[in-house]
């Protein structure tokens, strides 16, 4: 037995010099960046309505429902949307400029369980390498861009989702904000 | 219609105060000084003394000090206080919870206030302290990437409203054009020159499609209002702001963190949901109203919000901010006192401040004072052309505020005079 009046470690890890931490009370948190970390994208599902989570949360957002379970989700979509960062707030990041922010809708889910719901998930584009795009790979990205995921990892068991050009599929011309 | 929103408070209730500060950068003193101060000063508009107020609330994102400190130092004892977390679209929802509180008994007359040093001390940007924080829990799925602030979190929401609807940034543009032209008239405001749709498309990228002149200014300031009932209302010193309606941080579904962006098209905010609510509580419609204050964090903001709240048809926000309409001189001007964009930055209070003037006839901007009155009328040219004139609309009876935390969540305020 865990002695109760421990203190609780939370999980930690570095990302391009900015600190990360997991409270260890937070266990969705907890097991969806620890899957991260074996290169394992899963996201909950509900029991009760069989619709998969995101964030990772503590109940169902479309039935309420209590009973969550991992479950592994193609790590692929189309880009929904984006910002193509200039000016960056956190120091960490001024020298990467610019920076694509995307959020990319997955296949999997699409159209479920309102016609127009999706799930979102948002990360920068990378190289296939996991390194921020530099400009002539950031210049080639918008919405419809189709994506595939890779992973940073910034600690011990402790990874973060990115987003990189999928070159297997099919590349649309994408949508972008009309230089 | 929603029919589940209460009419049976409309008309009863009033703001019958107003006071701010100066708005600056480098205010020199804390957020408890520029507090009293505000208060201070809505407490003279009102007419009233410290004794005949006995309710207070605030909202903050842990950047202001609370009630009980402002409430101390200026000698109110207070039979009710509540100190809320919150920033845009706060304004509104606590006008709406001190209607609830007198009406349930707790006191009789409520002072709201917002207090920030939002340049010298925590910037609103997320600059500075902000940015230097660890990050943990939810924020990881979002600050890691740099998708920290809220330009960079709204953002994704701005460009997809460009994708489905071809709004484009020149059209969006013309929000900050207007702003700037109001605020020329408004001896208040911290940027005061006027700019044209060119120079906002020309200013440096933040974050597309954000130009550096798409987003507000960070300023020092404090903000002050008072609510209290129509019968206290009419011993006071000005026409009340009568409250009509009002939609507190309405939500669309799935509104975690990320801010409804799991939920639908994610053009679709949280106003969508808080507009039929706000018209069928108001008894009014968007046609009625002669003044909007639509929250203006950034153009983009203020467009979304009056598309959203039924201004204009669902996608079209591009072309009816783009055609003068919401400019001083047009059919239905929107923050007459330049707003976040140009006369400070204050988490909504600002725009409810210049509506209850506008409402009242006493908007302070260059025109004389008339010697014969003391509640601060002016003989009110009504030039709009000439920078260092006249912004009082005329005849306005009708004014909505339309209240914005970020894309999921929204809040509203229909006032009328007297």
């Amino acid at each position: 037995m865990p002695d109760p009046a421990a203190p609780l470690q939370p999980i930690t890890g570095e990302h391009m010099g900015m600190p990360l931490s997991i409270n260890a009370l937070d266990l969705p948190n907890r097991d969806y960046f620890t899957y991260c970390g074996a290169h394992d994208f899963r996201l909950q599902r509900c029991t009760d309505c069989d619709l998969v989570e995101y964030p990772p949360r503590t109940a169902c957002m479309w039935c309420g429902g209590s009973s969550l379970e991992w479950v592994p989700v193609e790590g692929k979509g189309l880009v929904y949307s984006y910002s193509e960062v200039h000016h960056a707030i956190q120091p960490a990041l001024r020298a990467h400029t610019p920076y694509l922010i995307l959020m990319v809708e997955l296949d999997t889910q699409r159209g479920k369980p309102g016609d127009q719901d999706g799930v979102r998930v948002g990360a920068n584009l990378v190289t296939a390498h996991g390194d921020l795009a530099p400009p002539d790979l950031v210049a080639q990205v918008g919405i419809g861009s189709r994506m595939r995921m890779v992973f940073t990892d910034v600690g011990d068991n402790f990874a973060l989702p990115q987003w990189t050009l999928d070159e297997t599929a099919d590349q649309p011309t994408p949508w972008r904000y009309p230089d | 219609m929603d029919t589940t929103t209460t009419h049976n408070l409309r008309d009863k209730y009033a703001i019958v105060g107003v006071g701010e500060t100066t708005y600056t950068r480098g205010s020199g003193v804390t957020t408890r000084a520029l507090g009293t101060w505000a208060i201070r000063n809505a407490i003279e508009d009102a007419g009233l003394t410290m004794n005949d107020v006995d309710g207070m609330l605030s909202y903050s994102g842990g950047d202001s000090t609370v009630g009980p400190y402002l409430a101390a130092d200026l000698g109110i004892r207070l039979n009710f206080y509540m100190d809320c977390m919150g920033g845009g679209s706060s304004t509104e929802a606590l006008v709406g919870l001190a209607v609830g509180a007198i009406e349930v008994g707790m006191c009789h007359t409520v002072v709201i206030f917002r207090s920030m040093n939002g340049f010298s001390e925590v910037r609103i940007g997320g600059t500075g302290r902000r940015a230097k924080a660890p990050l943990g829990g939810d924020r990881l799925h979002t600050a890691p990437y740099g998708w920290f602030s809220a330009g960079q979190t709204f953002a994704p929401a701005f460009m997809r409203h460009m994708h489905e609807y071809g709004t484009t940034p020149r059209q969006v543009a013309h929000v900050k054009m207007a702003h700037s032209r109001h605020a020329s008239q408004n001896p208040k405001a911290y940027y005061k020159h006027r700019v044209s749709v060119d120079d906002v498309l020309d200013s440096r990228w933040i974050c597309k499609p954000l130009h550096l002149l798409d987003c507000c200014v960070e300023t020092d300031n404090a903000t002050a209002i008072i609510v209290t009932s129509v019968e206290r209302a009419y011993d006071m010193r000005h026409t009340p702001a009568r409250i009509l309606g009002v939609v507190g941080r309405c939500s669309k579904p799935g509104n975690d963190p990320h801010l409804g962006y799991q939920h639908g098209p994610i053009t679709t905010v949280g106003a969508h949901y808080a507009a039929p609510r706000l018209w069928s509580s108001a008894g009014v419609g968007p046609d009625d109203i002669d003044v909007s204050a639509s929250y203006d964090a950034f153009t983009f903001t203020a467009m979304f919000q009056l598309e959203a709240f039924g201004f204009c048809p669902p996608g079209e926000g591009g072309a009816y901010v783009s055609s003068g309409d919401i400019q001083l001189g047009g059919k239905r001007p929107n923050n007459t006192s330049g707003g976040h964009l140009c006369e400070g930055y204050t988490h909504g209070m600002n725009m409810v401040i210049e509506n209850v003037r506008q409402l009242r006839g006493r908007i302070d901007d260059y025109c004389p004072l008339d010697d014969s009155q003391t509640d601060g009328a002016r003989h009110h040219s009504h030039d709009y052309e000439t920078p260092g004139a006249c912004r009082q609309v005329q005849d306005v009876n009708l004014t909505a505020n339309l209240g914005w935390a970020h894309p999921g969540t929204s809040s509203a305020l229909v006032m009328r005079k007297g």
